[in-house]
């Protein structure tokens, strides 16, 4: 049964488990590590195999009499050395194979792209930067990265300890209040990966998720240069009517629409978020639905995060969700 | 199964004393514990020195004088101290108890300048992590004086009552003893640290 | 007291019968609450102490069940975050601080006085305090988890989330202060440990005769004492940082968050070990007598117990890779880490080459040694893994890890420990466990284990992150988290087993004599269970395993049956050297317990519980150490 499980094992390192698996690598760290997976597995494995393979063999053999000879104690003591030197080679070889892997890792070019990671409970805010260290625009729980270029993230927290995740990309990383992290990643092709925190970060450690997009050089460039344009004004009555709502009510004291008087920043910057594929941090799919239903009660979609409930007549809770949609 | 004698130990002493002493080894266990403690404190200080751009932070190095008085009260407390373990096993009972008097004396003076050890540090434990590591690493110190001036009380008390004339008791003196010596000697490089670390 | 009297009570020149007579009143207990509450037997309180801790282990394991519930199904709402937080805090805490170290010092406690020989533990009532200390810390936790309070931080309370800022309530406090109390337990176990180990073998037990699971626990016992003050002053500092201020973990005043990391897992680490090496005894001692010949390499054995102690405490950094520490550091520790897989292969080397040369008899115990075997390896070729910086980089904090250290802390202990259970009850109740539940035990708790855990590895290198109290239902992972909730109740089912084999024997199990395994080691020399003074006389030990040397028990005559004896013998050749007294049964510990309890809580809330609370704990060891002019106190 146990080996069954574990040839099913090898099967699935073969690549699967979607676009927020170790094995399913589509940059140069993320294939570096899948490698060194697959090498420590297919060694450990044969080991294990080796070792249950020889304690079954000496069961099923069933001795008569338990040997205490002399010639006995000398095979033992021969073959228990050569085992323990065999190990010692072992081990020093995957020592030197994870030296190895290190030194492949982290290789980020002068002409990186920027972006300064913040991570607070329970989202991820992104600053892209230029070359001088100077902002562009902001961004939250969704990365654009183009795709075969390097992309440097400074990674701080600004309140308990958060690790970044992109298991398709890169290994983790933590971010640690008072401390500054780097780590560079790259996408190999175009594509959708997910990320997660993976340091325990308190009630919502769960839902706190964000989406990579690798996009082509140029479909990135156009991309940014949306972002750091400042909101869309509302194009129709009733979308025009939400952003009334989302300036009077308490909204606007958290949230940055640029373009707008809204210049809070205790939660996340929402001038595109009706661009973003996902909201409450890869809670759910963007829609016009979702966003009514999570404006109407993040508390029970997310118990615990920091979003108050704001009292809203249904009329304004579907002129807000308008607002929201449109602002792409 | 059934029991074949080999061997007498009716002519054992019924008590030992020193490294004979299971006493005396369970002592040296505690202080392997609470040495690693102070280990671990010095080590927390050096990592926060480590860590700050100026140290101390925020403050002066702390005044000498009351530290340094201490430590020489300390010093000079390791004489009689040896003395008493020395009459205690000789099982000098007059000795012994007017060393204890005299080793509680000594005691209670460091108590006195350790008062005036923490206005020195020229900061409060809540100001900085450096202010949290000194004031910590002196009142663990502190603990530790406290502790022992209580046993050796209560070690005197014992001495003066009908149980005094007891090998038992000249272990548990020899026992006070070696902690004592223990307390001053983890105390030196709290002090090197404490006011000296700061003025390199 | 003159020569003649004294000479009156010694054990010379009496028949069995009237000797054990004269011990048993002696050194026996009498009825009722308050000797019971008073007795300083090692076993007694061995046994409350595998007791509590079990039912720790029945009150974890249902924990665990609860989370797979709510993992079972993606975006479940069985259990919201702020329950499954404390859950999953209670879960490792209570496994790690309540259930697995305190257990292993609890066979230490009943097993090492009878292996080497003697009639009770080192500085027994300091035993009975440590017990009534370790279960008040217990109580503790749990009714704080009744009161829907308990600790949400994780078992490792990481700063700043535990910190005064984002940890508002007492929740963390009391995190802290369980901690101080089991520590104070465990540490003043290890004393008692490695002082009966040093002075108190029986004569002849010389270093190189010792038995492997009693140098086990006293390598446990040093890992004690080196690196439980760590966790202390680690607590201390965040209940100091929580109550009155200090600064040590805000990284706005010089302080900073990773300091609590090193000073946790400077700890944390070694306390693998400290729960590992104990099973490496078990099943150094159940393994010899279930194949019919000594242990392989018992030098060998010896020093892979003191190497992994050694290189325990170089370790600790490898459950900080991805915090961004300097590359050299992360190198030299990822060398150490994978360097502990030697002695560690010299250990499974020695086993499965006894195994080779011996004669397997398959009964229960050696089962469960088996199944630690398969199952320990592969934890310990995942830990071969994690060791590797850059591998860890993906796996740490995800289920990949969640599986590894349960192959290590269940496989690699627990297993050894249910076998353990299985091999010395008859000793500890005089009644055989049966073999016919013990087989359907195992079977049901091997396959599912394997079944739970091993799918967890997939999960962790699919991206599954570890503490979250639930997912989307667009990750690939409900189907393998279901499978995984389904086999965890066939675990259930056999733990299950267990624990009704165990209640069932105790009371109507078959009588099972002195020896019922015909095994060589000191404590099968005398009755089941024993008598409270352990040995009729002292035996006098001429080889490792001295009870397949010999047909009859050689034994050291002259201990005095008045007062409570035992002979203290040098360190290295176990020479006699005195014939010391043991104390008597005290109601002290238990008071100073309750004094040192009530200052610990009242800590929580006001630092000046640590001056007026130190006043009754003085006033009670005043009681526990005053000489009562009892035979004892004589010299």
């Amino acid at each position: 049964m146990k080996a069954a499980l574990v040839i099913i094992f090898i099967v699935l390192l073969a690549g699967c488990g979607g676009n927020q698996s170790a094995l399913e690598a589509h940059g140069p760290s993320a294939v570096a590590l899948k490698d060194l997976i697959v090498l420590f597995t297919l060694l450990c494995f044969a080991i294990w195999l080796l070792v249950t393979g020889f304690l079954l063999w000496v069961l099923a053999r069933r001795r008569a009499e338990p040997r205490q000879d002399q010639a006995a104690e000398q095979r033992m003591t021969v073959a228990v050395r050569a085992s323990v030197a065999a190990t010692v080679l072992v081990v020093a070889g995957l020592t030197v194979a994870s030296f190895h892997a290190t030194r492949s890792l982290n290789s980020g070019a002068d002409d990186a792209v920027l972006v300064s990671v913040k991570g607070q409970q329970w989202w991820w805010q992104f600053t892209y930067k230029d070359a001088t260290q100077a902002s562009i625009f902001q961004a939250a729980n969704e990365l654009h990265i183009p795709v075969g270029k390097d992309v440097r993230l400074e990674l701080e927290s600004i309140d308990v300890i958060h690790s970044l995740w992109i298991p398709s990309l890169a290994g983790k990383l933590d971010l640690i209040p008072g401390r500054k992290n780097d780590l560079t990643l790259r996408a190999d092709r175009p594509g959708t990966y997910r990320g997660q925190c993976a340091e325990f970060c308190g009630l919502q450690h769960g839902h706190m998720a964000f989406l990579v997009i690798a996009q082509d050089e140029g479909d990135y460039r156009q991309w940014a240069a949306a972002q750091a344009a400042p909101a869309t004004e509302p194009s129709d009555a009733e979308a025009a009517a939400g952003k009334v709502v989302f300036m009077s009510k308490p909204c606007a004291a958290c949230h940055t629409i640029r373009g707008t008087p809204a210049i809070g920043s205790s939660g996340p910057d929402l001038t595109h978020v009706g661009g973003r594929q996902t909201i409450g941090a890869g809670l759910l799919e963007t829609t016009r639905g979702s966003l009514a239903a999570w404006i109407a009660d993040p508390q029970t979609l997310k118990p615990g995060n920091n979003m108050p409930l704001v009292p809203l007549t249904s009329e304004e809770l579907r002129q807000l969700s308008a607002y929201m949609e449109g602002l792409r | 199964m059934k029991d074949r004698i080999v061997l007498d130990v009716s002519k054992l002493p019924l008590h030992g004393m020193g490294m004979v002493s299971p006493t005396w080894w369970g002592t040296c266990a505690f202080m392997l514990i609470e040495g690693t403690g102070f280990a671990l404190v010095i080590a927390v200080y050096f990592y926060l020195m480590g860590l700050a751009p100026h140290w101390p932070i925020d403050a002066p190095p702390p005044d000498l004088w009351a530290g340094t008085w201490l430590t020489g009260i300390l010093l000079a407390s390791v004489v009689p101290n040896i003395l008493v373990s020395r009459w205690a096993e000789r099982r000098q009972l007059r000795r012994v108890q007017i060393g204890l008097v005299v080793m509680t004396l000594f005691g209670i003076a460091p108590l006195g300048f350790r008062v005036f050890e923490f206005p020195a540090l020229h900061i409060n434990w809540d100001d900085n992590a450096y202010g949290s590591i000194v004031w910590t690493m002196l009142g663990l110190h502190t603990t530790h004086i406290l502790t022992d001036v209580v046993d050796t009380i209560v070690l005197m008390a014992l001495m003066f009552s009908r149980h005094a004339d007891n090998t038992r008791r000249y272990g548990d003196v020899q026992d006070n003893v070696l902690y004592w010596n223990f307390v001053v000697i983890t105390w030196l490089p709290i002090y090197a640290c404490i006011y000296w670390v700061p003025r390199l | 007291m003159g020569e003649q009297e004294t000479y009156a009570a010694l054990d010379v020149d009496l028949h069995d019968v009237e000797l054990e007579a004269k011990l048993d009143k002696t050194w026996g207990s009498r009825p009722g609450f308050w000797r019971a509450i008073a007795t300083v037997d090692h076993k007694v309180i061995a046994r409350r102490y595998i007791v509590t801790a079990f039912v720790f282990l029945i009150l974890g394991g249902l924990l665990a069940m609860a989370m797979r519930l709510q993992l079972s199904q993606p975006e479940a709402r069985f259990i919201g975050p702020d329950r499954y937080n404390q859950i999953f805090t209670m879960h490792g805490s209570n496994m790690m601080f309540l259930f697995a170290v305190p257990v292993m010092e609890a066979m230490a406690v009943y097993l090492v006085p009878l292996m080497v020989g003697t009639r009770n533990i080192a500085f027994p009532r300091l035993n009975a305090f440590s017990y009534w200390t370790f279960l008040f810390g217990g109580l503790l936790l749990w009714l704080s988890f009744a009161l829907d309070t308990a600790p949400d931080v994780g078992w490792f309370a990481y700063v700043p989330l535990s910190g005064p800022e984002y940890g508002p309530g007492k929740r963390a406090d009391l995190w802290a202060q369980m901690i101080t109390f089991t520590e104070l337990a465990a540490l003043a176990v290890a004393v008692e440990i490695v002082v009966t180990v040093f002075k108190q073998r029986a004569p002849g037990m010389s270093l190189d005769r010792i038995p492997v699971l009693v140098w086990a626990m006293l390598v446990m016992s040093f890992l004690v004492i080196v690196a439980m003050p760590a966790i202390m002053v680690a607590s201390s500092t965040l209940i100091l940082d929580r109550l009155v201020g200090t600064q040590f973990y805000n990284p706005a005043l010089g302080g900073d968050a990773l300091l609590w990391q090193h000073l946790f897992w400077f700890f944390g680490h070694p306390e693998v070990y400290i729960i590992f090496l104990p099973a490496v005894g078990l099943v150094s001692s159940i393994l010899p007598t279930f194949v019919g010949r000594p242990l392989f390499g018992y030098l060998l054995l010896v020093m892979a117990l003191i190497a992994t102690g050694v290189l325990s405490f170089g370790l600790w950094v490898h459950h900080m890779f991805v915090v961004g520490l300097p590359r050299v550091g992360e190198s030299f520790f990822t060398a150490s880490s994978m360097a502990i897989a030697v002695p560690a292969g010299v250990q499974i080397f020695c086993w499965l080459a006894t195994l080779w040369a011996g004669r397997p008899v398959f009964r229960t115990p050696l089962l469960f040694v088996l199944g630690f075997i398969v199952t320990f390896v592969m934890g310990g070729l995942t830990g071969v893994m994690v060791a590797s910086v850059p591998l860890d980089s993906q796996v740490h904090d995800t289920y990949f890890v969640v599986a590894h250290f349960h192959y290590v802390l269940v496989g690699g202990a627990v297993f050894p420990l249910i076998g353990a259970v299985y091999y010395w009850f008859p000793k500890m109740t005089g009644r055989l466990m049966s073999e016919r539940l013990g087989r359907w035990a195992f079977g049901l708790i091997f396959a599912g284990f394997h079944l739970t855990f091993f799918p967890m590895h997939i999960l962790g290198l699919w991206g599954m992150p570890r503490r979250v109290y639930t997912y989307q239902p667009e990750l690939p992972w409900a189907g393998l988290n279901l499978f995984v909730s389904l086999s965890s109740v066939v675990l259930a089912a056999g733990f299950l087993v267990f624990f009704i084999d165990v209640l069932r024997s105790w009371k109507n199990g078959l009588p099972a004599g002195p020896n019922p395994w015909k095994a060589s080691t000191l404590e099968w020399a005398t009755s089941s269970p024993p008598p409270a003074y352990n040995f009729r006389r002292i035996p006098v030990v001429g080889s490792r395993d001295p009870l397949w040397s010999d047909a009859d028990l050689p034994v050291a005559a002259g201990m005095r049956t008045d007062r409570r004896e035992l002979l203290v013998t040098s360190i290295v050749e176990a020479l006699p050297q005195a014939r010391e007294s043991s104390p008597s049964d005290s109601v002290w510990p238990f008071w100073t317990a309750i004094a040192t309890a009530i200052m610990l809580i009242w800590s929580i809330f006001s630092p000046w519980a640590v001056v007026w609370g130190s006043i009754p704990i003085a006033v009670a060891l005043i009681g526990w150490f005053w000489p009562k002019g009892t035979p004892e106190d004589e010299s």
